[in-house]
């Protein structure tokens, strides 16, 4: 097992390397940060020494080099923008970021796992269709709609949730409050979450419902309900996982659009701004953070599916 | 062949959902590619009349420089359209070719190609998208090449997975024997064998164009006005005026944006149905 664990680590490395190559070259491309300094203000020499302070006068490879030999040294670089180092930025705003991503993945799933059991249960009969034709719908609203919607009815029209930011300013910021802050945001993100997996589910307990040793359980005269419940869900874990490990990407994607119209002050923002002013270390930084994320959930997935199903071999 | 396309045509229309949805897409598409001769109004020219709520002459009414809003829709559909529909050409063309040459060819070019694949895989695809916006000069054409050139991942899965199962069948396997060319292989009989499930991803392919063109166009990173797009019409709700008392600024092109989107998905799905030879 620990092999196994080892050699997934091992070959997830070179992944992780090649994408901070394409981040940086994807970046380079971008143009220097430097033009976004440029103003009648700003003298030429100025210029020059902040590029010579920020090794942009090197060749870019050179740059990449400095930056990968400075990360093994866990010094992710300085932010261009606020001058703060990008560690403490991240980490300051991870935190939000987390409690949005992990709130709407629990609420998402919450609501895809039974309606998709549900759903195959019921196979082909209307209250089947009618949970299909809704995760259509969950999975074609486009977050920043559905957001705007709930915006207009709940904070415009009913007065009843705030529509940005994480706690009210001038409060302490109590654990009420912060949940009356993520309602809105956690139920767009969720609901995206749901719409995917709800017929990912459904196909995934379905397959399991045509094993054999399930028509076994049947034909010794268990009763349905028993035989889903004890046999059918039991296996139907494993696709589970599985679910849960694609959505970090998808939900990270997610969280930065809703992270902006909700003011939410997690890596979502920060990006952003980032984005648009071409603050290249805390850009690489975030991608770097991302990948990172998205790796170690697919090696946890991996692991977690070796230990759930005994015919994997490792 | 003349036999199996009805046999899909009657497994297709098994699905109503998906017949009534592939009727209002073609009326979509219809209304779309006529908006220049439809459309009541340019879709860029003041009218004259100021964020007027629609009434019979202004069936959406203006917006606040006094553009129809009806014509904007038509003529933001027309470009939504076209660039979902391009961005998923581009992206399944490259998606089907890695797939081909790395299933068939294998070795270090299929190690290669699929480490690649992995990596586009687990980035955040938004953040991709996002500083590919922020390189280029934001407009459709860059829109169109950013989301062909992130999307084909999953593509190339399919077309991989598709090949290798594919090479192991006899009829494969004796045209191996016979010598037959590889090209002859790959093209005439690899290719056709796995253009359906290609054709049924392409589908949400397209739905998922259609929507990071919206959101990318939402947050100011896509299509630019004038040009009307689904998702920049939207992009004025974010002021509170308009979201509380102008309702008919933002709300039709949202809804066509989910009518959309919802009735590809239903005729992917019912696709994938009637392509899949198990059903009968």
């Amino acid at each position: 097992m620990w092999k196994y664990a080892l050699k997934k680590l091992l070959l997830a490395l070179p992944v992780l390397l090649g994408i901070t190559i394409i981040d940086y070259a994807i970046m380079s491309l971008a143009g220097s940060p430097l033009d976004m300094m440029v103003g009648p203000r700003v003298s030429e020499a100025a210029l020059a020494s902040r590029a010579a302070q920020w090794g942009l006068d090197q060749p870019i490879y050179v740059q990449y080099w400095n930056w990968l030999m400075e990360l093994l040294r866990g010094n992710l670089g300085y932010s261009y923008k606020s001058y703060q180092p990008v560690a403490d930025l991240i980490g300051s705003h991870l935190g939000p970021t987390l409690l949005l991503m992990g709130v709407s993945m629990v609420l998402g799933l919450l609501i895809a796992i039974p309606a998709g059991i549900y759903s195959a249960v019921h196979r082909y009969q209307k209250r089947d269709y009618a949970v299909v034709s809704a995760s259509f719908l969950f999975s074609s609203v486009p977050g920043f709609f559905l957001s705007l919607i709930l915006i207009y009815f709940f904070t415009v029209r009913l007065g009843w949730l705030p529509s940005s930011g994480m706690y009210t300013p001038g409060t302490g910021g109590d654990a009420m409050d912060v949940i009356r802050h993520l309602i809105m945001p956690s139920l767009v993100l969720a609901v995206g979450v749901a719409g995917g997996n709800i017929r990912y589910i459904r196909s995934a307990v379905l397959e399991i419902l045509e094993m054999d040793y399930l028509r076994t359980a049947r034909a010794k005269g268990m009763g349905q309900k028993i035989v889903i419940r004890k046999h059918a869900l039991r296996n139907a874990l494993l696709p589970i996982v599985t679910v849960i490990g694609m959505q970090i990407p998808t939900l990270f994607g997610g969280a930065v659009i809703v992270e902006q119209l909700f003011s939410w002050p997690g890596l979502g923002l920060v990006t952003m701004s980032a984005v648009m002013s071409r603050d290249y270390p805390v850009i690489m930084g975030v991608c770097l953070l991302s990948a990172v994320v998205v790796l170690a959930a697919n090696l946890l997935t991996d692991l977690l599916y070796a230990l759930v199903d005994p015919t994997i071999k490792y | 062949m003349k036999g199996q396309t009805k046999l899909i045509i009657r497994r297709f229309s098994r699905h109503k959902m998906a017949v009534a949805c592939l009727a209002v897409l073609a009326v979509l598409i219809l209304l779309a590619v006529l908006a220049p001769w439809i459309s009541p109004y340019s879709p860029t020219k003041p009218t004259g009349k100021f964020s007027q709520p629609p009434s019979a002459e202004h069936w959406l009414g203006t917006d606040k420089i006094g553009r129809d809003m009806l014509s904007r829709i038509l003529y933001a559909m027309r470009v939504s359209l076209l660039v979902g529909f391009l961005a998923t050409l581009i992206s399944t063309a490259i998606g089907v070719i890695l797939g081909l040459v790395s299933g068939y060819f294998g070795g270090p070019l299929d190690k290669a190609i699929m480490s690649f694949t992995d990596m586009v895989m687990s980035f955040p695809y938004i953040l991709l998208v996002l500083v590919a916006a922020a390189i280029f000069q934001p407009g459709m054409e860059s829109i169109i090449l950013i989301l062909g050139f992130v999307d084909w991942p999953g593509v190339t899965r399919l077309v991989r997975g598709n090949v290798l199962s594919l090479r192991e069948t006899n009829f494969v396997k004796s045209d191996v024997t016979a010598g037959m060319p590889r090209r002859y292989i790959l093209f005439s009989e690899i290719l056709p064998n796995t253009v359906a499930p290609v054709l049924v991803y392409a589908t949400s392919v397209f739905a998922l164009s259609i929507l990071d063109e919206a959101a990318l166009s939402f947050l100011g990173m896509g299509v630019q006005p004038p040009t009307p797009s689904l998702g920049n019409l939207l992009n004025g709700a974010e002021s509170l005026s308009v979201l509380t008392g102008k309702p008919w600024l933002w709300v039709p092109a949202g809804a066509v944006i989910i009518l959309l989107v919802v009735c590809i998905n239903f005729v992917g799905d019912a696709l994938r149905d009637a392509f899949d030879p198990r059903n009968e």
